[in-house]
């Protein structure tokens, strides 16, 4: 379902060009819950970014089902991102102004892909119920990101990337949201991709793939 | 439509969880637009009055024929340009006095008033004939009925016979009494004479003026602009200065809640843009939101904006009649587009005030490159360039005093000022607190002064706001007080007399006269006359002066050639009034012709006086010459000097003897108060609008304060952290704040008594004609930077008291929080 | 319109030419100005002079004005052309209106208010003007001896040799805009006495006038249409009619018709039409030698044979004219039918030529359409 063939990405830094991404090669299937792994500064989130459409690549294609990511301009990419992606990031990135119910269901409002009856099963397999008038700020960090899992998986995603999601949690609650999500993952049958530095949480999922030097190894 | 609606949704819902900058954001809004319409409503109010005046039966929009050099022209005149081709109609126009109060009357010919003339009276179809034939009609407007406290159909006296018939006209403007111009010609005793004939747009072939009239007629062409819109210009451009200054200002407001706003809902655009909403329709929802809320604002705005022109109107109408005799409806009517104009107004200062922030977010990218700012070389790269600005702009200023030679030059050197001012402020206040750090020695001293420069930024907007209203009020209230100062003096000069009185007529003034000669206790029976003439083809006023000591010992002279007022005796010298000289460019030991009755006066000007609060030009001559060369002119005023103990029993005497009221008689001090309380109304608008542009300003510094606070967290964090009490913190704060509203306020003074300056000497001399000596009124300068400093604090108050008690935890989640 | 509308305007304007054609128009109209001008009219024409029959005529007195009479007008048409056969119209209209009965006054006091209409036609246009003035001042007059009627620059002025018998020669001239003519106007025949010896009968309720006429007079002179002029001759109709008297109050409309026939006849023919839709025919017959004599009732007709359209008024412009007793049977056209005088009180007014027994030029007259 995603395939990236032959990926490269370079920064310009003051004074040289940086390649972060050398001719990277990776595919996920449907219901496949791949772990990226990598040392700081391997390209991981670079990777995601790219995928996630909120960056352009300098060579290579990055294919979702029929969509060439890496052919569409600005708007292309963000209808991709809205209507066929799940994003989660380390900080939390919930609008800090909507209460829960608003941050769940904001997105798949947007992306006109609102279902009530999955909207109801997410709040009720997130332990959210409860936490629905709340703001964030009132929330654990582990409440947050259970929000912020469910509001990407809200439209139904094809694919869920997800950036160390549990990156600010600790070790017992972010086994419990890792867990919480892949459930979800095989319950709606996308594809996910997490970009991990623990090798611990990369075991959970179904494979891993590390990147090393900006290829994967 | 529903996923803008969900976006825009997102975005409102930052405005619910911060309500403060909600409020603040549509206080700037509503103030600017408020104070902006408000000043629009008022200028349209009396455009309209004028319109309504200079479309009356020929106001100057109507082309005309004048006499060359005399005040009428004979009848005969008209006759012979019809026959001629010429499409005139016939027009006198005069003076008159109903129970004591002046009114002026206009006769017309209504058959052959050009049909340009709009605005005529509908003499109503069976009308011509009750409105020219025998009694006759006087068409009058229903306020000016009012103001004379008769009714319809009364037939008040004047000149000593019964005028026609009174009838409202509701579309004739105020202060104009209407009759057909042959009962003119019989109540000013001019038979056979008219003042001006009217062109009308006839294109039938006509014969040449000289082969008709001579020499004897001028055309005057129509003009756009009527004479009271000329004369009330400054008036009009002062209050228009006002509202702009108001509406930046309140803009500042704008701009500072904007971009806090936009700074505390990055993180939320960003959120949007990652789960999909494209740059563009985030854009389009950032400027419906703007707009949305602008709208609201603008329609609050304009509702307080009619409020505040519906209180200031009575000051302004009184004004404009006292300043100019222009004469305003005290009901505020609008016309729609006012309403509309409001509403783009507060969008366009919206979208202006939101630009920048705008800007950020087109440009922002969604991943965030988290890069500290460079902020010193940028502030310094901004500082230099804004000082540069500067001071070309005060190059302007200089150009413009050198070379301007009319009031919108001498507003512009004002703006040019302030602006310049205003853009250099910035950098006054860096040399400042750079000087401040380089004399400070403790480390906390030295961090006091480094952390102000780098406030400075931030601050800086809401500190030029504050400094163009100190300075504003600083000119304005110098401007008033020597205005006020010097009018109290002259006018002690000019109402030299004890008692004041204006006969009913001239048969009363000679029983008057009579009675008063057997009195005792009166000292002097000083008489008093005036006539209308026109030097230069404008109205001028001849004024009568009786040779008395009373006169040449208070008439207040600004120049003068030797002997003066023995000079003056024999009827060949006169007086100019300063606006007068200053307009004909006229000077002492000049000559002038004034057309009189008897063919014109030729007069050696000896003396230049100063006239304030007269729209018209006057000169001063010997009375006893007046009379003999005005033969019309009414006997009906004179003064008396009569011991102050004596004053009240005379008036009582008076009133009983001759059926004299308050106004045909009064004595000095009532007079002196009458004049004070008038010349007061004219400044109140001003006053008025001061404070408002002040109050404005205080809020612009207080957002902008509170917009700092939250930022200036980080900032203060790790002083807290190495052992400065949140107490110290607070104080050192508001110390901030106050110096550098102490160095703002100490910079404006100069700046506002240059304003004063530009006031008293470019802009006054322009709009009135007179020149006002400066005055500076250190007290009221001392007042004005304690209310500068008051408004620091208040502003400074709410964000310091909330960082003394700001809770620990606060302080060490930036810590945990900073990126 | 122009500023006011007072009863004594809208009265003169409503009463455009001979007879009160234009105020019963103005009835029919139903403009409640006019009506309401009208019906003050109608109270007022008590203390004004009386037209009655039999009066003998007094020239050059009865060429000035009559202010004793409510209304009076000296009326000046003229079929003109040119070298190359084109074919003109001329205008030149004075109306006096009283707004009040009793001896003139002088001065900006007097009751008189006067109205002038001017034209010029051709097959291609027809320029108008109109002007008011007030009496008393000069700006508008008649004077009798020596013979001048003028309104601001437009006169009818007697020349040397002025004959009163013959109201001859004379002067005409106006001007509007875009038009102007300066005609001097001849006549070998003495006036002619119209209705019954000057006495103009209107209905038969006692309406009447008087009136008289100079239908024998050649013009030449010049005319400028646009600043281009034109050198012309031809003939010209005086009319000169007084009264106190409104028409009745159902009369409608107008018709008018001053006739040049061949060999120097001459008829002025009118009908008055009537809100019921009956109509009353009036007119004199005069020959060569200027004697005057009024048409008898018999098998007389006139019928609209065309219609114009102006500005949503239906006018007909061309017509039949019956008069078995005469031996005349003719159809008139117009030589320009929107010949429209769109002045305060509008109507038409223009040259006309016509064929049949008897062929010529004229003009004619509608009023109350």
């Amino acid at each position: 379902m995603l395939r990236v063939t032959g990926l490269t990405k370079s920064y310009r830094s003051a004074s040289e060009d940086v390649a972060v991404l050398r001719g990277v090669d990776l595919a996920v299937g449907a219901s496949e819950s791949v772990a990226l792994t990598g040392e700081s500064g391997s390209g991981k989130s670079t990777l995601l970014h790219l995928i996630a459409g909120l960056d352009a690549a300098d060579g290579g294609e990055i294919r979702l089902a029929d969509t060439v990511v890496s052919a569409l301009n600005d708007a292309g990419r963000a209808e991709l991102r809205r209507d066929r992606l799940g994003l989660v990031f380390q900080q939390f990135n919930l609008i800090p102004s909507l209460t829960v119910a608003d941050n769940l269901v904001f997105q798949s409002r947007i992306a006109g892909r609102h279902d009530e009856a999955w909207h109801d099963e997410l709040v009720e397999r997130l332990g959210l119920k409860t936490l629905l008038r709340r703001y964030p700020e009132q929330l654990s960090g582990g409440q947050q990101q259970r929000v912020a899992i469910g509001r990407a998986l809200a439209p139904k995603p094809l694919l869920l990337l997800a950036d160390e999601p549990t990156g600010n949690l600790d070790e017992d609650t972010a086994d419990e949201v890792l867990a919480l999500a892949r459930d979800l993952v095989t319950r709606t049958g996308c594809g996910f991709l997490m970009v991990t530095h623990s090798a611990r949480l990369a075991a959970t999922l179904d494979r891993q793939v590390n990147l090393h030097a900006g290829v994967i190894a | 439509m529903k996923r803008v609606l969900w976006i825009l949704a997102v975005l409102l819902s930052h405005w619910r969880r911060h309500p403060m900058q909600l409020a603040t954001l549509l206080i700037g809004l509503i103030s600017a637009t408020a104070l902006w319409s408000g000043v629009q409503a008022l200028n349209q109010q009396a455009r309209n009055a004028y319109d309504r005046a200079a479309a009356t039966f020929g106001g100057s929009r109507t082309a005309m024929l004048v006499g060359q050099d005399a005040a009428t022209s004979p009848q005969k005149l008209f006759v012979d340009l019809r026959r001629a081709g010429w499409p005139v109609s016939p027009m006198l126009e005069g003076r008159i006095q109903i129970d004591g109060r002046g009114v002026r009357l206009l006769g017309i010919e209504p058959v052959t008033l050009p049909s340009e003339v709009g605005n005529a009276p509908a003499v109503g179809r069976g009308d011509l004939l009750a409105f020219v034939t025998p009694p006759g009609e006087m068409l009058v407007a229903p306020e000016t009925l009012r103001d004379l406290g008769l009714k319809e159909g009364a037939r008040p006296e004047a000149n000593g016979m019964t005028l026609p018939p009174l009838r409202v006209q509701g579309e004739l403007t105020p202060g104009v009494l209407v009759v057909d111009i042959g009962i003119a010609q019989q109540i000013l005793k001019l038979p056979g004479q008219v003042s001006r004939l009217l062109v009308g747009k006839s294109k039938a072939p006509r014969a040449a003026l000289e082969s008709v009239a001579g020499e004897k007629l001028r055309l005057v062409e129509p003009n756009a602009e009527s004479d009271l819109e000329r004369l009330t210009d400054s008036f009009h451009l002062n209050l228009t200065a006002f509202g702009l200054l108001s509406f930046f200002v309140g803009l500042f407001i704008v701009n500072s809640a904007i971009g806090l706003a936009f700074e505390q809902r990055l993180p939320m655009l960003r959120t949007l843009r990652a789960c999909g909403v494209s740059a563009r329709l985030l854009n389009t929802v950032l400027v419906l939101e703007l707009v949305s809320l602008a709208l609201v604002a603008g329609l609050i705005g304009l509702v307080c904006g009619y409020f505040i022109a519906a209180a200031l109107l009575p000051d302004v109408a009184a004004s404009l009649r006292g300043l100019y005799g222009a004469q305003i409806p005290g009901q505020l009517s609008l016309k729609p587009i006012w309403w509309l104009a409001g509403i783009a107004i507060s969008i366009l200062g919206a979208l202006a005030a939101a630009a920048a922030s705008l800007t950020k977010a087109i440009r922002m990218p969604v991943l965030t490159t988290a890069q500290p700012q460079a902020w010193q070389q940028a502030q310094r790269r901004w500082l230099m360039f804004q000082s540069a600005a500067a001071l070309a702009v005060f190059a302007m200023a200089a150009g413009l005093i050198r070379f301007g030679d009319s009031l919108i030059a001498g507003f512009a050197v004002l703006a040019a000022l302030m602006l310049g001012a205003a853009l250099i402020l910035p950098m006054v206040l860096q040399i400042a607190l750079a000087f401040g750090q380089r004399s400070a020695r403790k480390p906390v001293g030295i961090w006091f002064w480094a952390d102000s420069r780098q406030q400075l930024s931030g601050l800086s907007l809401a500190l030029m706001a504050l400094l163009l209203a100190l300075a504003v009020n600083v000119g304005v209230g110098t401007m008033v007080g020597s205005f006020n100062r010097t009018f109290l003096v002259w006018l002690d000069g000019r109402l030299a007399s004890d008692v004041y009185i204006n006969a009913a007529s001239d048969a009363q003034a000679t029983e008057i006269k009579a009675w008063l000669r057997e009195r005792r206790e009166v000292e002097a029976i000083l008489p008093g006359g005036r006539a209308d003439s026109q030097l230069g083809g404008a109205p001028i006023e001849v004024l009568g002066l009786p040779d008395h000591a009373t006169y040449r010992d208070n008439w207040p002279l600004l120049e003068s050639a030797a002997n003066a007022w023995v000079r003056l005796r024999p009827g060949d010298t006169c007086f100019v009034s300063e606006q007068l000289a200053r307009r004909m460019k006229l000077a002492v030991g000049d000559h002038i012709d004034v057309p009189a009755p008897g063919g014109n006066w030729p007069l050696e000007i000896v003396g230049i006086y100063a006239d304030y609060g007269n729209p018209k030009g006057q000169i001063a001559v010997n009375y006893a010459a007046l009379t003999r060369r005005f033969p019309q002119t009414p006997l009906t005023r004179m003064g008396l000097r009569v011991a102050p103990d004596n004053i009240a029993p005379l008036i009582a005497a008076l009133q009983q003897q001759f059926g004299l009221d308050d106004r045909n008689v009064a004595d000095q001090a009532t007079m002196k108060t009458e004049s004070k309380r008038i010349f007061n109304r004219t400044f109140s608008v001003t006053s008025a609008l001061n404070a408002f542009t002040l109050g404005v300003a205080g809020i612009a510094l207080l957002t902008s304060l509170l917009t700092l606070a939250n930022s200036r967290l980080p900032q203060l964090a790790p002083l807290w952290a190495i052992g400065l009490t949140r107490r110290r913190l607070a104080a050192l704060e508001l110390l901030k704040t106050m110096a550098v509203a102490l160095i703002t306020a100490l910079f404006a003074l100069p700046l506002g008594l240059l304003v004063a300056w530009c006031l008293l000497a470019i802009v006054n001399v322009k709009a009135f004609g007179w020149r006002l000596p400066f005055h500076v009124f250190p007290l009221q300068l001392i007042e004005l930077l304690a209310v500068a400093l008051l408004a620091a604090l208040c502003a400074a108050a709410l964000p310091v008291a909330r960082l003394a008690r700001m809770q620990p935890a606060s302080l060490i989640r930036i810590f945990v929080n900073e990126r | 319109m122009h500023r006011i509308k007072p009863t004594a305007l809208s009265a003169s304007r409503a009463l455009t030419r001979r007879a009160f054609a234009g105020g019963a128009a103005a009835l029919a109209l139903g403009g409640k100005a006019l009506a309401q001008g009208f019906a003050g009219l109608g109270e007022t024409a008590e203390g004004f002079a009386q037209v009655t029959p039999g009066k003998a005529f007094a020239f050059p007195a009865d060429h000035g004005p009559h202010p004793e009479f409510r209304i009076e007008w000296w009326y000046v048409t003229a079929n003109l052309s040119d070298a190359s056969g084109a074919t003109y119209g001329a205008q030149w209209t004075l109306f006096r209106q009283a707004m009040k009965p009793g001896a003139a006054v002088e001065g900006w006091a007097n009751q008189q208010v006067w109205m002038g209409h001017a034209a010029v036609t051709s097959a291609t246009t027809h320029r108008f003007s109109e002007t008011f003035a007030r009496g008393g001042i000069g700006q508008a007059n008649v004077e009798p001896a020596p013979f001048q009627a003028w309104i601001d620059a437009w006169q009818l002025r007697g020349l040397d040799g002025f004959d009163a018998q013959r109201v001859a020669p004379l002067e005409l001239t106006a001007a509007g805009a875009d038009f102007g003519y300066a005609l001097r106007l001849d006549a070998g025949h003495p006036l002619v006495l119209q209705g019954d010896r000057g006495y103009s009968r209107k209905s038969d309720r006692g309406q009447a006038s008087y009136y008289y006429s100079q239908p024998f007079f050649r013009a030449a002179g010049r005319l400028v249409i646009e600043g281009k002029p034109v050198d012309v001759s031809g003939r010209a109709w005086l009319d000169r009619e007084w009264s106190s008297q409104p028409l009745a109050a159902d009369q409608t409309g107008w018709d008018w018709f001053s006739l040049h026939l061949p060999g120097d006849e001459k008829l002025m023919l009118y009908r008055l039409r009537q809100k019921d839709g009956r109509e009353n025919l009036f007119g004199n017959w005069i020959t060569p030698d200027g004697r005057s004599a009024e048409i008898t009732a018999g098998g007389n007709s006139i019928a609209p044979l065309a219609i114009t359209e102006i500005g949503g008024r239906k006018l007909p412009t061309s017509w039949r004219v019956t008069l078995p007793a005469r031996g005349l049977a003719i159809e008139t056209t117009p030589l320009n039918p929107t010949s429209w005088m769109g002045t305060s009180f509008p109507y038409w007014e223009g040259p006309i030529r016509f064929s049949g027994s008897h062929a010529g030029i004229g003009y004619l007259e509608l009023t109350g359409y």
